[in-house]
Parts: structure tokens; sequence; C-alpha cells
């Protein structure tokens, strides 16, 4: 990626969960909203498995919206008139950080070279830029998805860094299924012949097709089937016929055959098998002696915890599983599941019931 | 003080009541805690108060009032909060509707050291009165919903809830009695108070 996008090089090297060290870390982020002379009004907003650091203004590569535009904004319930919103692209992402796509020192692509990463070494990766721009404490972390692993993470290894944690539609550990979803789409692009073991940068053909697969299994799972079905139902695509063929007769396989496609337009291979692998790895409590509620001991952080009964991918359980964590730590936490017909995506969506939340939360 | 004082006065009798005998700056958590009002005011107070609501919508206005305030159902979850990790567990309004209202009473003596109950008193003279003359459930201002479609599963009078405590080897260190959101004395409480307030605790 040759792309240049605001980032800082970090001052010292990550050391990693797995043991190895990343050196030369670029992290690649966006702000949004004035810094107060004190610092106190920072927010840090993580982004989900495929999201960026184009939280509130126009994918560079797309020309869309930024992916949460519609609660970051001016006036918006996270308001960059109060709040000075930081957001990054995770390490092993492929927006302008330091992933599997950079240059290793040697002066060639990492590709599987890159080391396999956690959650909490992306955490690192965020810490890393906070320290560079000088922000000690938070007024807020906020994610989603795994966004809201990450702000669970941050909380649970760095308790002093913020002031607030709110974490939506997400869970501190990945089940038998949620691994089994992404193992699926792992070996949908390992299964590419352009993926070539993950050396095809210097190649035309890129493993597209693989990753379009992975993508399109990955956005079931954000759906919900009452969503599916309100949208597409069996409805058949621009067609009145069903061909007694494989073309995308239905209007649902059309969508995620664009689905699918769109993404490999903008999004690194590589980088989906690095971070649905950080994302297998999560499990909160097992770094904390197997108790997640000595993960979060020694927080001093109010907590808000927001699920969707629609969420079949880190359903309401898996958030009430941090929240009973959490009353057993002593640590103040509101948690509420709210009700939206979208499934996981919920939270991306317009939820007016989340916007009271999170503004309400924030104050 | 002064704003802890000023808020408690737009609080429902019940509510007041035990917002002016919490000890401010304690650790109170508040089971069923509706729009958090009782919450409010004890913030105020610089207590630190969690509440359990299992109306989502309740919870959203709680949250977004800056309280901590987790949805969840009072029957199930309250065994999750540890041992004594408040120094009060208030339960208003709300026995009446418990699966086991015993077993509820004990997990919030468990959860708190102290324990303030509110509930309604179906031995009140209107009710008995009612049923006395109409031979039907009654419906009246604390008990509005008819019988069919009341939340209100174990209905109880003081002398219910005094044996309870008594059975579950509770003290019960103060008691309040209310008709029309005025105070009684004690005398004849069964019989005159429409709802009752009663502060216990667990023992030994």
């Amino acid at each position: 990626m040759t792309e240049t996008y605001r980032s800082s090089t970090l001052q010292v090297p990550l050391a990693l969960d797995g043991g190895g060290v990343l050196t030369d870390v670029t992290v690649a982020y966006e702000t949004y909203g004035t810094l107060a002379p004190d610092r106190s009004n920072a927010i840090l907003l993580c982004h989900a498995l495929t999201g960026d650091q184009f939280v509130a203004s126009a994918h560079p590569v797309t020309g869309k919206p930024g992916w949460w535009e519609r609660m970051v904004g001016p006036g918006k319930p996270i308001d960059t008139d109060r709040y000075h919103v930081i957001c990054a692209n995770v390490i092993g992402s492929c927006m302008g950080s330091t992933g599997p796509a950079s240059l290793a020192p040697d002066g060639e692509p990492y590709a599987m070279r890159f080391p396999v990463i956690t959650i909490r070494d992306m955490v690192r990766g965020l810490v890393g830029l906070l320290d560079t721009l000088g922000i000690e404490r938070l007024h807020a972390v906020v994610g989603g998805s795994m966004g809201g692993m990450q702000a669970l993470s941050l909380a649970a290894n760095w308790p002093e860094r913020a002031a607030r944690v709110l974490a939506i539609a997400t869970t501190a550990r990945h089940s038998a299924q949620n691994i089994a979803f992404h193992e699926v789409g792992r070996q949908a692009i390992m299964a590419d012949p352009n993926w070539r073991d993950g050396n095809y940068y210097g190649h035309e053909e890129r493993p597209g097709a693989g990753l379009a697969v992975a993508r399109m299994a990955a956005h079931i799972t954000y759906l919900s089937e009452d969503g599916l079905t309100e949208k597409f139902g069996r409805r058949l695509q621009d067609r009145t016929e069903k061909t007694f063929g494989f073309d995308a007769d239905f209007q649902v396989e059309s969508y995620l055959r664009y689905q699918g496609s769109g993404f490999t337009k903008r999004f690194d291979a590589n980088s989906y098998l690095y971070i649905t692998r950080a994302m297998d790895y999560f499990d909160l409590a097992e770094e904390h002696g197997g108790k997640l509620a000595e993960a979060f001991a020694g927080s001093q952080a109010r907590f808000c915890l927001v699920s969707f009964d629609s969420d079949w991918l880190y359903p309401t359980a898996e958030s009430r599983h941090v929240v009973h964590a959490l009353n057993a730590a002593g640590a103040p936490v509101s948690f509420v599941e709210l009700s939206a017909p979208f499934g996981h995506d919920s939270f991306l969506l317009d939820i007016p019931a989340l916007d009271r939340v999170v503004k309400g939360f924030l104050e | 003080m002064s704003s802890a004082s000023g808020s408690t006065s737009e609080l429902r009798a019940d509510l007041a009541v035990i917002a002016a005998h919490i000890e401010p700056g304690t650790r109170v958590l508040d089971v069923g805690c509706g729009d958090g009002a009782l919450m409010a005011a004890l913030l105020g107070k610089g207590c630190d108060v969690r509440g359990i609501e299992i109306d989502g919508a309740l919870v959203e206005t709680c949250v977004a009032r800056g309280l901590s305030v987790v949805q969840g159902d009072a029957d199930r979850d309250l065994v999750d909060y540890p041992d004594r990790g408040f120094d009060y567990a208030v339960l208003s309004q709300t026995l009446q509707t418990a699966e086991r209202p015993d077993l509820m009473l004990s997990e919030l003596v468990r959860a708190g050291r102290r324990a303030f109950v509110s509930f309604p008193n179906f031995a009140y003279w209107r009710m008995r009165w009612a049923l006395l003359r109409h031979g039907r459930m009654p419906v009246t201002r604390h008990l509005p919903v008819s019988w069919y479609a009341t939340q209100n599963i174990h209905h109880v009078t003081v002398h219910d809830f005094e044996a309870l405590a008594q059975e579950l080897e509770l003290a019960i260190e103060r008691r309040w009695f209310f008709t029309d959101a005025r105070e009684l004395g004690p005398a004849g409480a069964n019989w005159r108070a429409e709802y009752a307030v009663f502060e216990v605790s667990g023992g030994s």
C-alpha cells in the first residue's frame, strides 16, 4: 500500500503477546474536534474487523461516508464540538498502519512473515499512539464489535488510561461459533490460487475471489434472519423467472456478491487473516488467570455495555457475562439490551435508543 | 445535602423515607430502580449507587441520566452480586412481583448489609372491604391492575412480611407505614397502612 495517510511512528518497539517484537510501527489515525488545552476531552474510537480510521470522514478509497458518521460529528451523540475524537487503524490492518502488506526491515512486504497479533497487541499500538499524542487519560474509549474488544482490553490492561468504557455488541471471548465462521473465511482466502501463500503483493492477480467469499460468509453473520427476509425475501434479481442456472437469481445472492467484490477493492486479504486470528485468540479472562472479574479488578472506570436482541454473533449473553464480571469486581457498570431488527450490524445503523445511551453515558 | 433534600422532596413517599435513612457516602444497590429517581437522590448524598431494572426503556432513561444501571431480572440476577458488596440493598414495590419473595429477600440481605423493602399492604382495610363487599380481587390506587394481568403475583400483608422476616431470621431495624403518602404510627398498621417500608438486616 503506497497511499499516504496521516500517521505516527511509535517511539518504542511493540513487544507482542506471541513473543515477537514489532519495530518502527506506524499507526495511521484521524482526529475530529479540538483537543482541550488540558487534554481532558479525548475519546478513542476503536474500529471493527474491516473498519478503519475514517469514522466520520469520507473513505479515501471508496469515497463513501465515514463508517459511523451518524454517531460522530458536530452535535451528534459523540459530539465533536465537545470531544476530541481519535480513531486509529489497528496494526495488522491495511489503511496505513503497519500490517502484512507493509514493508519489513528487509524492504519486502511482510506478507505471512508478519507476526500473529492479538487484540491486546492492537491496543498496545493504540496506547503507543496516545503516548505519542501526549494523551494520558481518555474521557472515554468507545468501540463496537472488535472495537468493543479493544475497549475492554484497554480497560483491563491499561486501567488508568480511560475514565469511561463503552463497549457495544461485543464479547470478552470468541466462541466456537465465532471462530468457526472466521475459519471458513480464512480457508476461502487460502484456497484462492492467487493467494500464493500470502506472497501476492508483487503480482497483478490478488486473491480477490477468496476474500470476497470470506466477506460474504462474514456478512451473513452481521445480519439477522428477519432482517434478510424483510430486505430480500425470496425475491429475484432483475428477472421474473428462475434461470435454472447459477447466476445470482435471488436478490440476496446479488447483494452478497456486491458486498464481497466491493470489499476486495479496499481490503487486504492477509490483513483479513491476521485480524480474524487476533479476534479468535481473544479471551480476556484467559489473560487474567481465567477469571474475567480479575481482568477488571484494578479499574476505576465507569463501564457501559450495550447489546442488541437480534445479534446472534455476539449475543446478549456475552455482554451479560462481562457485566457479571464487572459487578463482581465492584466496577460501576450500566448495561442495556436494545431492540433492533438488524442483527450485529445494528450498532452501525439508525437506532435512536443507541444514540441516547451513547450520548447519556459520555456526559 | 441541600440538593439531596431538594430532590428527595419530589420522591414517592416510600422512596423519600428510604433516601432519608440511607447514610451519606454509602454503597447502595437499587433493585428494580425504575427511572432512577431514588438513585439520583442518593447520588446527591454522595452514595455510590447501582441499579437493576428489567424494563429496557427505563434502563435507557437511567443511563442517559448518567446512572449505573444494569438491565436484568432481579429473580435471576441478584445471585451474581458478591456477598455484602453493598451497604444497602433497596427493593421498592417489587417484592410482591418476585417469583420467590423469600429467596429474593435472602439475596437482598446477602448482597447488602442492610435492606430497605417497600410493598403494598394487601391487608389495608380498603382491600379487605372491597373483597368482603364485592367478593372480587380489589383494584386500587396502589394495586391498579386486574388479577389476571397484574405483575403482583405474591400479595403480602404487613404481618406476612414480619412473619417472613422472622422465619428468615432477619432483624427488623425500622419500619414506616403510609396511607395516601401520609405517614402513620405503627398501631393497627396491618389494617391502616396502604403500604409499608421495612429496614431489615441479615442478623447474625
